[in-house]
């Protein structure tokens, strides 16, 4: 088994397939979540998906130099910032509204 | 030539009352309601001596001549519109000006100072004088005109300052009727007189291109000529230019078609018949306005727009016959219509009417070949603006005293009121034409033209309507001052105060004298006046007329009231037809309400608020429910954003894709 798996190296199209896939699963995710935690969850997979992006297409175009990988940080950096925010955000409302159900926020419905 | 400083500096007469009317109007009305009505009626006095000071330098100018051109001392381009084609202000001064001049700030000079007295203690005293002052100068531009235009702006100013002077009591219903009554119809008469410019202006501009270099006879700068000068259209060379434009519709000549509109302007102002109805209604203003605007100076417009555009008339004969049988018909209607009203104004109203026509029938009856109708029309305007403005400051005199205007109310004020009574018996007898009265020489001149022109009809009507003015008016005069009081008010009036006495005296000695003012040689048109005295074989039938209508009025109304009831009694429906003024109002009323509010005015209402404002509101309840829909999808669930924000994504997505991988 071991053997049948490091015989074949992935390629980049395996990679991408495997971010788009969670990117699909964060959209997914960001849909149909009802809480907004689990919202905020998706989004973060979404966001992870693109981070990859960032690290699969240094790896496989430009191997020599790191500047994906760097940005791949960065963005770990601003995404947890970006989730304090959210969250913050969530407990605000959790005060106010004694919820954090998306589907029953709809101050803004017309 | 060595002109004199105020015809130099003419613009002063109508530029003096326009300053009083800002000045009076912002800055001293506010604050000062005596100070108003000196510095108002002070600034007409000034323009007034500034007219007999332009009028003695102009006769001292061209007496040696013998002719009196026409002269255009001060202009000031306002419109121009292209290369040819300019509008001017300006003052034209000639005889026929100079005299509307001197009777305008004559008559509104006195009337300012009767004013003082008359309107002490009303509450709008200020807003009077500054209304005043903007009828006196729109009334001297309108004279003052050199061309059609600046007459026709002036006309509207005189008929807007008449709307606010008639609606001046604006708490009355009545006299907010009346004014908007009076100014409906003079503008819609107006709209005729506007055509009429247009015709004349647009067929005038393209024969003024014919004489471009072309030397006009007779018009000393030609330079500064324009199409719409008085002195261009009035031009022999031009109307016979006119006269080749051929004939329109069923015969009518371009021209007649032009002054017939522009007569229907005229009689508009002037309120001949049919559109007479305001002028007696007008009487709701207070009294002086009455004597000023309604007696002696605006209504006369319609006769000066007549007479300075006589040329331009004549030369349409037809428009000229309009004119003398307009004014013959206007003069009998309201002479009989005067002889039945209680009112004393209306009395005094209809008798203006009835003396319009003859100002009007004299310069129909007259030609370019004998011209004497036009002096004479010229004569009966300057003498009846001294002793109809006498006889309505009088009225008011008395209304003042016995504050009613019936005259059932009145009697026996002759004891009570000497200085009115007498001046009021000056002017009754200046307008029955007794001699020398000043009524008597004018209207014996418009006798003596209508039957020396061959209009032996307008001849007969103008010698029976004389008998009835004196008779009307001495029915008023009897009823008034004679007898015993007929009611509170008369026994206790008294006189009223100098300021209204003095202006009575000096107009009673105006309407004595005015007669004796050779009009003959001063006014004139066409040929050289031919000089005429006292034609006797008209004016002793006139005089025996007029006596027997003095007599009349004097078995009937001097003191035996049951002979007046009998001969109501034999009359009967005719009196009675009379008495409601051959019900053209109520004709009007019925024409307007019943016919063309009904036929016209209802259905255009339905379509506007049906279709028009039906569209409007279509427009706005469209949107509001396109709106109402797109609500729909605002559904405040962040989600379901999301999913239309990722299906559309999506869809562009493919759409970008295969655009540029089918390329």
């Amino acid at each position: 088994m071991m053997e049948f798996l490091s015989g074949i190296s992935p390629g980049i199209e395996h990679w991408l397939i495997l971010s788009a896939l969670l990117f699909s699963i964060g959209i997914y995710g960001v849909l149909v979540r009802k809480n907004a935690v689990g919202v905020l969850l998706s989004a973060e997979l979404m966001l992870n998906a693109g981070i990859l992006n960032f690290v699969i297409f240094n790896y496989f175009i430009t191997p020599l130099i790191v500047d994906g990988e760097l940005m791949a940080l960065f963005l770990i950096a601003v995404a947890a910032a970006e989730a304090v925010v959210g969250m913050a955000i969530f407990v605000a409302i959790y005060k106010h509204k004694k919820t954090v159900d998306v589907t029953r926020l709809d101050t803004l419905k017309g | 030539m060595n002109e004199g400083f105020f015809i130099e500096n003419i613009w002063l007469i109508p530029g003096i009352p326009l300053f009083s009317f800002f000045i009076v109007g912002f800055l001293i009305r506010p604050f000062s309601r005596k100070a108003a009505g000196i510095a108002a009626s002070s600034a007409i006095f000034i323009s007034a001596l500034i007219v007999y000071s332009v009028a003695w330098d102009y006769y001292q100018i061209f007496s040696q001549t013998g002719a009196y051109p026409v002269v255009i001392p001060w202009t000031v381009e306002w419109l121009h519109y292209q290369e040819d084609l300019s509008v001017y202000v300006g003052v034209l001064l000639d005889p026929t000006s100079l005299l509307l001049m001197i009777v305008v700030t004559t008559v509104s000079a006195l009337v300012h100072l009767y004013s003082i007295g008359y309107m002490h203690g009303d509450d709008g005293y200020g807003r009077y004088f500054t209304y005043l002052n903007l009828f006196t100068f729109s009334m001297l531009g309108l004279v003052a005109a050199p061309n059609i235009m600046q007459m026709f702006v002036c006309w509207e100013l005189v008929g807007v300052s008449s709307f606010l002077l008639i609606g001046f009591y604006y708490q009355k219903p009545s006299a907010v009727a009346a004014s908007k009554k009076a100014f409906v119809v003079t503008r819609f008469a107006d709209l005729g007189f506007l055509l009429g410019i247009l015709i004349l202006g647009y067929y005038g501009f393209l024969i003024f291109g014919e004489f471009d270099g072309v030397a006009l006879s007779g018009i000393a700068d030609q330079s500064r000529l324009q199409p719409f000068d008085f002195q261009f259209l009035n031009h022999p060379q031009v109307l016979a230019k006119f006269s080749e434009q051929g004939e329109l519709f069923g015969g009518i000549s371009l021209l007649t078609l032009a002054m017939v509109l522009i007569f229907a302007g005229a009689a508009g102002k002037s309120a001949m018949f049919p559109l007479h109805i305001w002028l007696p209604d007008a009487m709701e203003g207070p009294t002086p306005v009455s004597a000023l605007i309604h007696a002696a100076t605006m209504v006369v417009a319609g006769v000066y727009l007549v007479a300075r555009l006589f040329p331009a008339f004549a030369a349409s004969g037809t428009a000229l016959l309009v004119v003398a049988y307009v004014g013959a018909f206007t003069c009998l209607f309201a002479a009989l219509i005067g002889c039945t009203q209680d009112d004393i104004k209306r009395v005094l109203a209809f008798s203006t009417l009835s003396q319009l026509g003859y100002m009007m029938l004299a310069l129909g009856v007259s030609t370019m070949a004998s011209p004497l109708g036009y002096t004479a029309s010229l004569f009966h305007l300057f003498t009846h603006a001294f002793f109809k403005a006498l006889l309505f400051l009088c009225a008011g005199s008395v209304i003042h005293a016995v504050h009613s205007n019936e005259i059932w109310d009145m009697g026996g004020l002759a004891r009570k009121m000497p200085v009115t009574h007498l001046t009021f018996l000056i002017a009754t007898v200046a307008i029955a034409g007794l001699p020398p009265f000043s009524g008597f020489f004018s209207k014996d001149e418009i006798l003596a033209a209508a039957l020396g022109n061959q209009h032996p009809v307008i001849f007969l009507v103008g010698m029976l309507v004389a008998g009835m003015t004196a008779f009307y008016m001495f029915r008023i005069y009897f009823v008034t001052f004679w007898g015993h009081a007929r009611s509170q008010g008369a026994e206790k009036a008294h006189e009223s105060p100098p300021v209204m006495l003095v202006p009575l005296l000096i107009l009673a000695v105006l309407a004595v004298v005015a007669g004796f003012v050779p009009m003959g040689s001063l006014i004139s048109i066409g040929q050289a006046s031919e000089h005429h005295g006292i034609n006797w074989a008209i004016a002793i039938p006139a005089v025996l007329v007029a006596l027997v209508g003095i007599g009349a009025a004097w078995l009937l109304y001097a003191g035996k009231p049951e002979r007046v009831s009998a001969l109501v009694r034999l009359w009967g429906n005719l009196y009675i037809l009379v008495k409601h003024k051959f019900y053209v109002d109520e004709l009007y009323l019925f024409l307007t309400h019943k016919v063309i509010f009904r036929f016209i005015s209802r259905p255009i209402a339905w379509f506007d608020r049906h279709v028009v404002d039906g569209g409007v509101n279509l427009s706005g309840w469209s949107t509001r429910k396109f709106g109402a829909v797109l609500s729909l999808l605002q559904t405040g669930q962040v989600q379901s954003y999301g999913s239309w924000y990722v299906l559309s994504a999506a869809f562009f997505g493919l759409l970008l894709w295969m655009m540029f991988s089918g390329s």
